[in-house]
C-alpha cells in the first residue's frame, strides 16, 4: 500500500545493495530524481534494468554502482553514444559491469510477463539477429500448435522500479499520461515500487476513466518532487531539456568532467533543486 | 552546398521522401529516416501514418523530435499506446508497411549493425545497440534504409547482425521463416540502390545529379554492381526543398533553445 514518503527515506527502504533495479520511462517521465537519489546513498553491485538506459545508467555506471547491465538501446537519444557505458564496457573504468542485451520488443515482453506473473516471454523476434548467438538468455521454443519457433526471454522481476509520474491523489493512486512507456509493467512486474510525481491532488475526478492509472495497492511510497524527471520531461508540466542532453555528451565524454558534475549537480544536491531547474521550461499557460 | 544548388545530404533525404506512399504505415528510426518521413508527410504523403517506437502512432511533428519520444510526437498523434502495445499488436501484428531504418555499419544484403565495432565481448566500440530494430527488421512489410556512404559504413562484412537483412542473399530470408519483403530499398547520400531479384545484391539503379560510377565506388567497402540501365535521380524541386530546410530550420531552433522554440513557429501541420 503506497505509503507518502520524502524521497530520501522512500531510496533507503526500497533499494538495497545487490538487488535487480528498474529505472523506468520511455523518454518520457524518466525517474532523474529517484537515481539522483541512489547515487548518492551510494547503492552497489545493482543489476541495472531498463530499456533505453540514456543518461541515468551512465550516471550510475560512471559512479560505479553497476554490477550487470539490462538493456535494449544504450544511447544518448538522438545525440549519440553512451560515454560513461562505453568507458566501463570498453576499458573496464570504473568497473566492467557484465551485459546482457535485448531488443526493445524483448525486454517490452519481458516487463509485461513480469507483470503477468508469467516466467517467461514468447514472440515472434530475433529471427536472423546476432544477439541470439550472445545472449544465453535468448531461446527458441516450438508453438505447440503450429510448431512456428519463437523466441523465448525471461520475465523481468525486478526488486524494486522507479518511476515518474504525473499525479498522485491523497489515497496513493498514481496516474500517467502521454508517453506510458512501459511504467506501468515495470511497477507491476516489481516487488516493491517508488514513484515520484510532480504533485498530489485532492482527487482524480476530473480524469477520462481510460487514464492509466497505477492503483495504490501497486505501490510501494510515493515521493512528491517537480521537475524530478529533468532532464527529460513530464506531458503537461514541462518540456524536455534538449540541450542538457546535448550537453551531457560533452560532460560524460572525460572522466574529470564527470565526475565533477556528479559532484556540484547530484552528490551535493538533493530532490529540491529539481524544481529550480524546469522552471524556464514549463510550458506558458 | 554544390553548384546544383542542394546538398548530397539533401538529395538523400528527399529521394527517400519521395519513395513512401499516402497509405503507408511507417516505422520510423530517428535521424536521417525522421528527416525523410516527415518531408513525406509534409509534401505528397499527407495522410502518411508515422509511428515512432515509443507509442506515438499517426504523429504529425512541426520539429523533428531529438529523441523518439518527445512530447511533440504524442501531442500530434492520432493515438499513443504502451510500448508492448506497439511492438505486440503494431508491429508484430503485421500492421507496419515500411521500417524505414538507418545503420553505422551494412553491408550489400542490407544486414545491419548498430551495436558493436569488433568483437562483441571485447568492442572497439560500443555502439548502441538494436533497439527496436531486430523485430523492425523481420516484421514490417518493407525495408528502406538510409545512410551515407563511406567505406566504414557500407562494408564486406558488418562486425555484427543487430538486425537480418537478406543474410547471405538468396533465399536466405524465407528459408529462416521470415516471411517479410525484408530491404527493397536502399538511399544514400549518392545513388539508389534495390536489391537483385535473384542474389538480393543490392544493385545501384539511380545515381543523384552530377554523382559519378567512381565516387559510388570509392565510398563503398564492396565491389559495386551497377543495373544494366543506371538513371539519374531527378532533381529535388523547390518546394521539396524548401520544405525539407524550412523543418530542419524550425528542428535546429527548437533543439538550441530550451525545448520551446517550436511554439514560436506557425504550425504547418497537416491535421
Amino acid at each position: 500500500m503506497a505509503t507518502f514518503q520524502d524521497l530520501k527515506t522512500a531510496v533507503a527502504e526500497n533499494l538495497h545493495d545487490g538487488d535487480v533495479v528498474a529505472f523506468e520511462g520511455f523518454t518520457h517521465l524518466i525517474p532523474h530524481a529517484a537515481a539522483h537519489e541512489a547515487i548518492r546513498q551510494g547503492r552497489k553491485d545493482l543489476t541495472l534494468v531498463r530499456m533505453t538506459p540514456d543518461v541515468i545508467y551512465d550516471q550510475m555506471i560512471g559512479m560505479g554502482m553497476a554490477k550487470k547491465l539490462v538493456f535494449s538501446y544504450a544511447g544518448n537519444p538522438g545525440v549519440g553514444l553512451l560515454r560513461r557505458l562505453r568507458d566501463a564496457v570498453e576499458n573496464g573504468w570504473p568497473n566492467r559491469p557484465e551485459v546482457e542485451e535485448h531488443s526493445h520488443a524483448a525486454m517490452a515482453n519481458a516487463y509485461e510477463a513480469g507483470a503477468s506473473g508469467l516466467p517467461c516471454a514468447i514472440f515472434r523476434g530475433y529471427l536472423g539477429a546476432g544477439l541470439e548467438q550472445v545472449n544465453p538468455n535468448i531461446k527458441r521454443v516450438a508453438c505447440p500448435f503450429t510448431g512456428e519457433m519463437l523466441a523465448a526471454v525471461p520475465s523481468v522481476r525486478p526488486d524494486v522500479t522507479f518511476i515518474h509520474a504525473q499525479k498522485a491523489d491523497r489515497k496513493g493512486n498514481v496516474l500517467v499520461e502521454g508517453i506510458i512507456g512501459i511504467q506501468k509493467e515495470a511497477v507491476l512486474a516489481a516487488k516493491r515500487a517508488v514513484v515520484t510525481v510532480e504533485e498530489i491532488v485532492e482527487d482524480f475526478d476530473d480524469v477520462h476513466p481510460n487514464a492509466c492509472i497505477l492503483p495504490r495497492w501497486t505501490v510501494s511510497a510515493i515521493c512528491e518532487v517537480p521537475g524530478g524527471a529533468h532532464p527529460s520531461y513530464a506531458h503537461g508540466y514541462y518540456d524536455r531539456d534538449n540541450k542538457s542532453y546535448l550537453d551531457w555528451d560533452k560532460i560524460a565524454a572525460e572522466r574529470d568532467s564527470f565526475q565533477a558534475w556528479m559532484q556540484d549537480n547530484v552528490l551535493n544536491a538533493g530532490p529540491q533543486d529539481f524544481a529550480g531547474r524546469v522552471e524556464h521550461l514549463r510550458s506558458a499557460k | 552546398m554544390s553548384d546544383l544548388g542542394f546538398t548530397p545530404d539533401e538529395v538523400m533525404t528527399i529521394a527517400a521522401a519521395r519513395a513512401l506512399k499516402n497509405d503507408d504505415v511507417c516505422f520510423v528510426g530517428i535521424g536521417a529516416p525522421s528527416a525523410a518521413c516527415n518531408v513525406a508527410r509534409l509534401t505528397h504523403a499527407p495522410d502518411i501514418t508515422l509511428i515512432y517506437e515509443s507509442g506515438t502512432i499517426g504523429t504529425a511533428p512541426d520539429v523533428l523530435p531529438l529523441s523518439i519520444g518527445d512530447g511533440e510526437l504524442c501531442d500530434t498523434a492520432v493515438t499513443t499506446v504502451s510500448v508492448p502495445e506497439m511492438f505486440r499488436y503494431w508491429l508484430q501484428g503485421g500492421r507496419v508497411t515500411i521500417g524505414f531504418l538507418g545503420a553505422a555499419q551494412l553491408d550489400k544484403f542490407g544486414n545491419i549493425n548498430t551495436t558493436v565495432i569488433g568483437d562483441y565481448e571485447t568492442p572497439k566500440t560500443r555502439l548502441p545497440g538494436g533497439g527496436g530494430a531486430p523485430e523492425i527488421a523481420s516484421s514490417s512489410g518493407e525495408i528502406y534504409i538510409t545512410m551515407k556512404q563511406t567505406k566504414r559504413g557500407m562494408v564486406d562484412k558488418i562486425d555484427f547482425f543487430t538486425s537480418f537483412g537478406h543474410g547471405t542473399g538468396g533465399k536466405d530470408r524465407e528459408n529462416l521463416g521470415i516471411k517479410t519483403k525484408g530491404p527493397t530499398l536502399l538511399i544514400t547520400d549518392l545513388a539508389i540502390w534495390k536489391p537483385d531479384s535473384e542474389t538480393k545484391e543490392f544493385t545501384v539503379v539511380s545515381m543523384h545529379p552530377g554523382v559519378t560510377r567512381e565516387q559510388v565506388q570509392e565510398t563503398c567497402g564492396w565491389p559495386v554492381k551497377f543495373a544494366d540501365q543506371v538513371e539519374v535521380t531527378p532533381a529535388p524541386d523547390e518546394t521539396e526543398l524548401k520544405t525539407l530546410r524550412d523543418l530542419q530550420a524550425r528542428t535546429k531552433a527548437a533543439h538550441e533553445g530550451t525545448g520551446r522554440g517550436k511554439n514560436k513557429f506557425g504550425s504547418q501541420r497537416d491535421g
